[in-house]
């Protein structure tokens, strides 16, 4: 179990994780990165999965199902989106 | 919470995926690195996603016709969440990319206040300590304001919805405020709190409607031109939105990605608004964002954009077609040869470089030429005015160091200027407009360039020899 000061320390370190990826990253990638970041938010799918699985009743079930629904579109806009924006990277690495 | 989630393979695989979500982003960050960064996280996400579905709790009793109902019903979700974001995804113009971002970055967050829902249905969240519905619902509330934010994102950017100004706003927001701290509230004491004798069930209902609104009203005075910045906030919380719900269900995948998201998009959005020359308090706080509308209707607007010396290389370095408009300060600065040097590094990397020298440039005429050919620029990348005048229309940047009244617009369009009718180099027609200058004051005939002010103009401060030294050390770090 992640609770208590464990959960805290997770929290803290990520965090400066977080903030150490972004600390040097060049204009013209902001608005990719924004939507990559996005997209990794859109793990949101995982828990939504496990939450309908677990949802009990008419009510929970049409919750959760909605819940999926969205989070699944999170994560798949989020990858075309950021697939796409990052094609222009593309053509130049090949030559 | 209690999730049956404990099996080697499982958190094997959440392992390995987080590990590729975060080196993902993190690759995302170069341009050299970013498109395989997309993959890597690409990759992650389908493995926890495959490894839940393989692990998912009761679903996979083949025996049970309950069991194939709830996995049938998780199916169609996917689908139905995964075509319709694939095919908009796919042909959407990449202009219209951003509302799209915000769209997609929005229905995460209700999708966080949807797993919180469903814990507070069942009581779950309320099994543990005290910490588990505090987390859940203020998960639930950042995740639903920052949904019902990013769809007035999606509507401004779309062209659907404008700035309405409206009267006693502050007053409106500070009541739903109050009304939406009571819900959250509420929704974390549900036994101890009368909750305005409403059943848990609809409390919670109440509760995001509320919240959903506010996240409406509070975006809905910000002007289109900030939006960029809206949606980077956005996303930043409902990764910690993601992060929070991923402690209420003791997903580890969750808890570090969401976080890691929650915390890079809070620096990525402040370093969004100082690129674009904006506060983020001013975005949020000031409701007179549309920085755009107020140059059209009360004259040019007294804002510069600057860039960082390496960012404007790395731009360049991304360009098929640049146009260099030499000026005094290089001369001043003796930074020809630097910029040489600059200029081939460009040319290894496929990007065609020009010079584009005015006849008055560095206020004798002729005197631009010799110095770069001293550098050693060849001729043939050294262009006059009437040569090079019609491409910059056709170029990605023009590059103009510590030149000023050469390239004023004000000489084409302005009669009551003093310069207007003299020749000059139309580098504000280029796609992007990158100055090298050594400060904000006026040029050598003391009038303001209304070039420096442009939209798609970004100012790179300081003496040109230093700048381009730094250039060359960002093109390296490429």
């Amino acid at each position: 179990m992640m609770t208590g000061f464990v959960a805290l320390y997770i929290f803290l370190i990520t965090a400066i994780a977080g903030y150490e990826i972004v600390a040097r990253v060049p204009v013209i990638l902001h608005t990719p990165l924004m939507s990559g970041s996005n997209f990794v938010h859109g793990i949101v799918l995982v828990g939504a999965m496990v939450a309908l699985a677990e949802a009990h009743g008419n009510l929970q079930i049409s919750v959760g199902f909605v819940g999926v629904v969205m989070a699944t579109s999170n994560a798949v806009g989020g990858y075309v989106s950021t697939e796409r924006m990052l094609e222009m990277f593309h053509g130049k690495e090949k030559k | 919470m209690g999730h049956s989630l404990t099996s080697f393979p499982l958190q094997a695989s959440y392992f390995i995926a987080t590990l590729l979500l975060v080196l993902g982003l993190k690759r995302m960050g170069s341009p050299r690195t970013a498109r395989n960064g997309i993959v890597w996280a690409g990759v992650g996400m389908l493995l926890a996603t495959l490894v839940t579905l393989a692990y998912l709790p009761g679903v996979w009793n083949f025996t049970e016709p309950a069991s194939w109902h709830r996995l049938v019903l998780i199916l169609v979700a996917l689908a139905a969440g995964a075509i319709p974001a694939w095919w908009s995804g796919r042909r959407v113009p990449l202009t219209e990319m951003p509302q799209m971002v915000a769209i997609y970055n929005g229905l995460g967050g209700g999708a966080a206040a949807a797993i919180a829902a469903v814990e507070i249905y069942s009581g779950r969240a309320y099994l543990g300590s005290l910490a588990f519905p505090v987390i859940a619902v203020t998960g639930a509330l950042i995740g639903t304001v920052a949904f019902g934010g990013s769809i007035v994102a999606f509507l401004k950017l779309q062209g659907w919805m404008g700035s309405p100004r409206i009267s006693g706003r502050h007053v409106t927001n500070g009541i739903l405020s109050i009304v939406v701290l009571l819900l959250t509230i509420a929704n974390i004491f549900p036994a101890r709190v009368p909750a305005f004798g409403l059943p848990v069930s609809s409390l919670v209902g109440v509760f995001l409607v509320a919240s959903l609104i506010l996240g409406i009203i509070v975006t809905l005075p910000i002007g289109g031109a900030d939006m960029p910045v809206v949606i980077s906030t956005y996303n930043a919380c409902i990764g910690l939105a993601v992060g929070f719900e991923g402690f209420v269900v003791q997903n580890p995948a969750m808890i570090i990605a969401g976080t890691i998201v929650g915390a890079a998009g809070t620096l990525l959005t402040i370093l969004m608004a100082r690129a674009m020359n904006r506060s983020f308090m001013n975005v949020w706080f000031s409701g007179f964002g549309d920085v755009a509308a107020v140059a059209a209707s009360g004259g040019p607007a007294r804002v510069m954009n600057s860039m960082d010396a390496r960012d404007a290389a790395a731009t360049m370095a991304y360009s098929e077609d640049i146009i260099v408009v030499p000026g005094y300060g290089l001369a001043v600065a003796q930074a020809q040869h630097k910029l040489w040097e600059f200029v081939q590094m460009l040319q290894k990397r496929d990007v065609k470089v020009r010079f584009a020298v005015h006849p008055v440039a560095g206020r004798m005429p002729g005197h631009m030429s010799v110095l770069l050919a001293e550098a050693g620029v060849p001729y043939d990348l050294i262009y006059d005015l009437e040569e090079i005048n019609s491409d910059f229309v056709n170029s990605d940047v023009s590059l103009v160091i510590g030149a000023n009244d050469v390239v004023n617009p004000a000489a084409r369009s302005d009669k009551s200027s003093p310069i207007y009718g003299m020749p000059i180099l139309n580098a504000d027609q280029a796609k992007q407009v990158l100055v090298i200058k050594r400060g904000t004051g006026a040029g050598f005939s003391g009038i303001q360039n209304e070039l420096f002010f442009g939209a798609n103009t970004h100012m790179v401060f300081g003496d040109a020899q230093d700048v381009i030294a730094k250039m060359i050390s960002g093109l390296k770090e490429l």
